[in-house]
């Protein structure tokens, strides 16, 4: 049997975070009561125009920006001409030859591949092609009763943007990573919340399978109903499995569309190509089409700094670890919460503030069911407690100690929390050097011990001095009035 | 007497010096409706009741305040019905708001009145397209008003309206007031805002007043042009005091005629009047000279494939789902569309619609649409030339007199021709004027003329200019 080149290429749609919709000054809100937030525009009155919304032109922009696409001087809308209830105009307005991006590309991160091949990812750093970004609105939502069906215009007419990428990815991991990349990026920018299984990001794929040795690629095999990132990579397992054995069969595969089902894993055929509507698109003469220079120049002040831009920050000139500079890059506000701690403590390694981010805060608000947008310990709280244990005025277990209490109790002073313990470590030279001369005065076979290069005596004086202090001496300070006096 | 053969100032006249009310005449222009509606058939509906609530309150103090202004049935006011002459929207559709241009007429103290009759969706220069009924000529009753604001300029023409609203997309405002003996005026493309018009083309439409007079014409266009958020389309360009200008001589004003407007389908007597239209712009001091436009004759066919393309997207939206006409045997989603629209639309639309779907189809999209975009460029472009060498263009509005009923309507080709000189006016974006320029003894009848004026974009100061002293000269 012949192996198979798998090719796959993904078109998404994003919905954008604007206040209002697409071409109508309706608030963009879910969950209202259904049909609340219509005017004639969005419900295709006859007689009602379209305005642009500059707000999800500047947002798509953007995402152009951060994805290093190319937005053409000039861009024009188009209508695409179908009939379906849930389309209030039976045309939709879209922008079919002149897009807002072209070209440019989506970094697949380490960390966005499914957990089960970080470790042994075939092609690390590849940046999957895009072929264009374009913006067009929403239909409304159909929920389909016993004998009726009834629609809400809420969502009519609101802003969503198509990212369509090359036929460039090679597996059902890659696209994951490439969803949760993109995922990463659109919320990185403020673009879109980008989560799939609430609707705010929808993925169709794309899926074709050729023989090894042939250069042309096979027929192109659209699947719909992907409603999570996991099922867009066991839909595509399911389907190249599937195409497979046909294709082992002798079986001719035709372009087609197919539809999901995520309970039953496998996909249906919905329709074949002799199906395929003529969209008839034409420039829609209710907008004219739109000069972009200032859009971009209002816009790219704003391009944020991107993941993987911060990930080579946090590793070159804070020294954090490859992998722990990706999970912090991995989230905006977890990034933002780092480099504030960082910020507010200067002279602490940053890498340790990465070690108590990392294992103490993100453990604990994990134990607590908490994200990190909502830490009741401001960055500046822990920086202040690292720089306190750093010091060696506490331990470090006592530190976790203290950790847990601000915690518990947000707002609390680090410093109350030690003296309320009675962790203050003994850090007053004179009162130490009272204790070792004591010591060392008491036991003068030890002080021979050490005398002859025993250092494992020397030990036993820390321990017998901590021991008198109650663990509060100043480990540092101790050893240092240990040494001077005895070697 | 009946107040409604009176001109718009000379009502204002009255109406500020208490003289009549606005209540007044609001009555009188609705038992004129009554008597005569009947027989011209331009109305499809008043509420009387609402306009006599808005009289109660109308401003006086205001340019327009207190006129009752008749509306074409294409243009949504809230509460009101909006037909487009079809029987798509007669059923169940209510405007549920108000067009820019009724609220801007408002503002300036107007009183919508009535609806009036219209080609189905304004597709047509007859109105026998219309659903919802026949309106006839006030020149001559077995003939057509012209269309597609066919009952706006019979309801001005036949004194039952004081002015009135209509749509102009190929000519449906110049024609019918050629054909009917008024003034028929198409500002600029983008000077009118559309929003609240529904399409029939959306790159050719434009709102403009149907009058007795061009000083009613340029009092209302004083109020209904300005920039709309609403309209992307719309201009932002000041608008100036249209009427400071009547009264100015044309003396070395520099006219052109296009020499393809003056053609074999001409009617001999059509051309005749024109021409003596043309001999008193002379003799008022006009520079007379003849141009050249020479894309006109790709005129028509350009806007046969354009407008029928924009016009297949814009009436999708009539599918019955959420207001209009819906079949009640539909068994499924599939029927419900087919049945709905084939029961609701009438022949002429469903012909554009198919004409329009067949040029953006793929495989025919760059053959039909793309080179009608082409040709459409041309036209402007021959306009633009022409510009450079004269003021104003004139030439015949409607290339033959008002046919009688019934005579054409089975010839739609035939019918497009009709067209002929107002579509380029459109296909550049120009405004243009038609004014009443005498009439032709034809079977009988005396039949009303029309002169055109057209000038370049936004230049509507020069074309009332020309336009009232050619018709007071
Ligand atoms: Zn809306």
């Amino acid at each position: 049997m012949p192996k198979y080149i798998v090719t796959i290429g993904l078109e998404v749609h994003a919905q954008l975070k604007t206040q209002s919709k697409m071409f109508c000054p309706c608030p963009v809100e879910y969950g209202s009561e259904p049909n609340t937030h219509t005017c004639p525009t969005c419900l295709g009155l006859p007689g009602a125009l379209p305005v642009l919304n500059e707000g999800a032109i500047e947002k798509t922009v953007l995402t152009g920006l951060m994805l290093g696409c190319t937005t053409p001087p000039l861009v024009k809308w188009d209508r695409k001409n179908y009939f379906y209830p849930d389309m209030p105009k039976n045309y939709q307005i879209t922008q079919f030859d002149l897009p807002l991006c072209i070209g440019g590309g989506v970094p697949l991160y380490d960390l966005a591949y499914p957990k089960d091949v970080q470790k042994n990812i075939p092609n690390p750093g590849k940046v999957v092609k895009l072929t264009r970004i374009h913006l067009e609105e929403d239909v409304a939502k159909s929920t389909h009763h016993d004998k009726f069906t009834t629609i809400d215009f809420n969502r009519a007419g609101t802003p969503l943007m198509e990212i369509v990428s090359d036929p460039d990815i090679d597996s059902a991991e890659e696209a994951f990573a490439y969803l949760s990349s993109l995922r990463q990026i659109l919320v990185y920018g403020g673009v879109s919340d980008a989560d799939m299984e609430k609707g705010q990001m929808r993925c169709d794929v794309n899926i074709s399978l050729r023989p090894e040795g042939q250069t042309e690629l096979g027929s192109k095999i659209e699947l719909k109903n992907l409603n999570s990132i996991a099922a867009v990579r066991r839909a595509i397992h399911f389907e190249t499995a599937r195409q497979t054995e046909a294709l082992d069969r002798g079986e001719v595969l035709l372009q087609s569309t197919r539809r999901w089902d995520d309970d039953r894993g496998e996909t249906t055929l919905m329709r074949s190509k002799e199906d395929a509507h003529d969209y008839r698109y034409f420039p829609d003469p209710d907008l004219l089409p739109l000069h972009t220079a200032d859009i971009l120049a209002r816009v790219s002040p704003s391009l944020p700094e991107l993941p993987h831009q911060k990930r080579a920050r946090f590793t070159n000139d804070y020294g954090c670890s490859a992998y722990d500079a990706d999970v912090l890059a991995s989230e905006q506000s977890l990034a933002a919460y780092y480099e504030a701690a960082v910020a507010a403590q200067p002279t602490v390694a940053p890498k340790k503030l990465a070690n108590w981010v990392l294992n103490d805060l993100l453990g604990a608000l994990n134990d607590a069911s908490l994200t990190i947008t909502d830490c009741p310990l401001p960055a500046t709280a822990l920086a202040q407690l690292v720089a306190i244990v750093e010091s060696g005025k506490i331990s470090g277990s006592q530190g976790k100690e203290v950790f847990a209490a601000m915690l518990a109790t947000p707002g609390t002073d680090p410093e109350a929390i030690i003296k309320e313990k009675g962790f203050e470590q003994v850090s007053d030279t004179g009162a130490l050097e009272a204790m070792v001369d004591e010591i060392l005065a008491a036991n003068p076979d030890k002080v021979a011990e050490v005398k002859s290069g025993n250092e494992k005596a020397m030990n036993w004086f820390t321990g017998q001095l901590m021991k008198a202090s109650k663990g509060k001496a100043n480990p540092k300070i101790l050893s240092d009035l240990l040494r001077s006096k005895l070697l | 007497m009946s107040l409604t053969t009176l001109s718009l100032t000379e009502l204002r006249q009255k109406l500020t010096t208490k003289e009549i009310s606005a209540a007044d005449l609001v009555r009188d222009v609705a038992s004129s409706i009554e008597a005569r509606n009947p027989v011209l058939g331009a109305y499809l509906t008043w509420d009387l009741d609402a306009a006599l609530k808005e009289a109660e309150s109308a401003d006086l103090t205001q340019p327009l305040g207190g006129l009752p202004i008749a509306i074409k049935d294409n243009i949504n006011v809230e509460g009101q019905p909006c037909t487009c002459g079809s029987k798509i929207l007669a059923e169940n559709y209510t405007a549920p708001y108000t067009a820019t241009a009724i609220q801007n007429l408002r503002q300036a103290g107007a009183i919508p009145f009535g609806r009036l009759n219209m080609d189905e969706f304004a597709m047509g220069s007859s109105t026998e397209n219309s659903a919802l009924g026949v309106t006839r000529n006030p020149a001559a009753l077995d003939r057509i008003p012209g269309g597609s604001s066919g009952g706006s300029a019979s309801s001005v023409a036949g004194s039952i309206a004081l002015a009135a609203l209509g749509s102009d997309t190929g000519g449906s405002i110049r024609q019918p007031a050629a054909l009917c003996g008024c003034v028929g005026m198409k500002p600029t493309y983008g000077r009118v805002s559309r929003f609240g018009l529904i399409a029939f083309a959306s790159s050719l439409d434009q709102i403009g007043p149907i009058t007795r007079s061009v000083a009613d014409a340029a009092l209302l266009t004083n109020h209904l042009c300005g920039f709309d958020p609403r309209d992307s389309t719309s201009l932002k360009e000041s608008v100036p005091d249209f009427t400071a200008v009547l009264g100015r001589d044309i003396k070395g004003l520099r006219i052109g005629l296009p020499k393809e407007y003056f053609i074999d389908g001409l009617h001999p007597d059509v051309e005749a009047s024109v021409r003596k239209g043309i001999a008193k712009l002379e003799a008022l001091g006009a520079h007379i000279e003849e141009i050249s436009l020479p894309h006109t004759e790709a005129g028509v066919a350009t806007y046969y494939v354009l407008a029928p393309a924009e016009a297949s997207a814009n009436l999708a939206r009539f599918d019955g789902v959420r207001y209009g006409h819906r079949s009640s045997s539909a068994s499924d989603l599939m029927e419900h569309y087919l049945k709905s629209r084939s029961e609701g639309f009438g022949p002429e639309v469903k012909r554009r619609i198919l004409l329009g779907t067949y040029v953006l189809s793929s495989g025919y999209y760059d053959a039909y649409y793309l080179q009608a975009q082409k040709a459409r460029t041309l036209i402007r472009d021959d306009f633009t030339k022409a510009f450079e060498k004269v003021d104003v263009i004139v030439s015949p509005t409607s290339p033959t007199p008002a046919h009688k009923l019934g005579e054409l309507t089975g010839d739609p080709l035939q019918a497009y021709l009709e067209d002929v000189f107002t579509i380029p006016a459109n296909l550049a974006g120009l405004p243009a004027i038609s004014v009443p320029c005498g009439t032709i003894a034809h079977e009988g009848a005396n039949l009303p003329v029309g002169l055109q004026f057209i000038t370049k974009a936004l230049d509507e100061a020069t074309l009332f200019q020309a336009a009232h002293a050619f018709e007071v000269g």
